[in-house]
């Protein structure tokens, strides 16, 4: 049977509260989710008071700001801070979205920030998306051809190409696949909607020639059926992309080679 | 802690070459019951509230037995096929095999005992 509560060590605690910075007036609140592997204690969520003054609009800001003049142990991955690496995906405000695109106006009151749900957690912030990376690779996404390449380049229609728009944007910030009931209770067999999704690009792709072999590695009640249309990867995308309906395109495949 | 390279996890024992039958027959049934639902509730309707002997002569009539009998038969398919997908969602291991196996019988048995039932009644 799933596990429906926390285990015992990960139930979270109420962790430090820092001081307001002096002289501030216009103070936000964060409660950010603490744990580190090394002391042997359960999770806690610490408080801060950022001035909004003297700090950028995102939230990604409001966290780098913490870390430099707050508290430096604060552990979080980030890099591009424009919404195109993926790496700052985390649990804002009770959705999974980007820490660099989500701004901190678009928050009443305190913000509430956890690691993606569900995944193991490597310190603080940051999730372990090992296994999720792995199921990435998984379904193989490059080109497969038997075809010879041709000696200038593999050509594609205007059309064709236009199937591709709404799936190659996807930046694999796992925020779809944390936030996808069927991948909480069976992550390690279901491939989860940004794996399906990426591998839908490639099914599509007029110029892959492993279209039948993609769908035979898919044709599985966990690795593609788990999905039970719940909808919440398609409401969480930072990048406003539907992997739902990319998983309903497989189907309809599967169904159409069948029927 | 087994030493598994991260591919080897993910990709598991592979893939079972199997759902899209499971997949197609629930959307069948599911159409079937579209249309059977609302025909059982207006065949069902008229006999509701009277005597033994109307309900009798009610269901003798070919019409709203077979209706009837589709709908549980249908039903109950459709039920056993859902609660597996339930189960399998949230049953995992040994428990998993049981928990199917009894829904199974479960929904197999109701479906006989009401189509005995409909038999009974309309011959």
């Amino acid at each position: 049977m799933v596990q429906l509560t926390l285990p015992k060590n990960s139930r979270m605690t109420r962790g430090k509260t820092w001081p307001k910075p002096e002289g501030a007036t216009n103070l936000k609140e964060f409660q950010i989710y603490r744990w580190n592997p090394d002391d042997g204690k359960n999770p806690s969520i610490d408080t801060y008071f950022v001035d909004m003054d003297s700090c950028g609009p995102m939230i990604l800001d409001g966290l780098i700001k913490i870390k430099n003049e707050i508290d430096p142990t604060l552990t979080f991955r980030r890099s591009c801070r424009e919404g195109i690496c993926g790496s700052c995906a985390m649990n804002i405000d009770g959705i999974n979205t980007l820490a660099c695109t989500y701004g901190v106006a678009e928050v009443k009151g305190a913000v509430k920030i956890y690691p993606l749900p569900h995944m193991p957690v490597i310190k603080d912030l940051i999730p372990d998306l090992t296994h999720f990376y792995a199921q990435h690779a998984s379904i193989q996404p490059w080109l497969e051809t038997d075809t010879p390449a041709p000696a200038k380049e593999w050509k594609q229609s205007t059309d064709d190409r236009e199937k591709l728009d709404g799936l190659y944007e996807c930046i694999m910030c796992a925020c779809c696949s944390t936030s996808c009931p069927s991948y909480w209770w069976n992550g390690d067999r279901y491939l989860g909607p940004a794996a399906l999704l990426h591998a839908y690009r490639w099914i599509i792709d007029s110029r892959d020639e492993a279209t039948g072999e993609r769908l035979d590695d898919l044709e599985d009640p966990f690795k593609l059926y788990r999905c039970h249309t719940i909808m919440n990867c398609a409401k969480t995308c930072p990048k406003g992309l539907n992997p739902a309906q990319a998983i309903a395109q497989i189907k309809k495949l599967m169904v159409e080679r069948t029927v | 802690m087994a030493y598994l390279t991260d591919r080897k996890r993910a990709l598991g024992l592979g893939s079972a070459k199997t759902g899209t039958a499971h997949f197609w027959s629930m959307k069948v049934s599911s159409v079937a019951l579209l249309i059977l639902i609302p025909l059982f509730v207006f065949t069902f309707g008229p006999a509701l509230g009277g005597t033994y002997e109307e309900i009798l002569a009610y269901y003798s009539r070919p019409w709203p037995a077979i209706v009837a009998a589709l709908t549980l038969v249908v039903g109950f398919k459709h039920f056993n096929d859902g609660v597996q997908t339930l189960i399998e969602d949230y049953v995992h291991g040994t428990a998993n095999k049981v928990a199917i196996i009894l829904m199974t019988c479960l929904s197999y048995g109701a479906a006989a005992i009401g189509v005995f039932a409909i038999a009974r009644l309309a011959l």
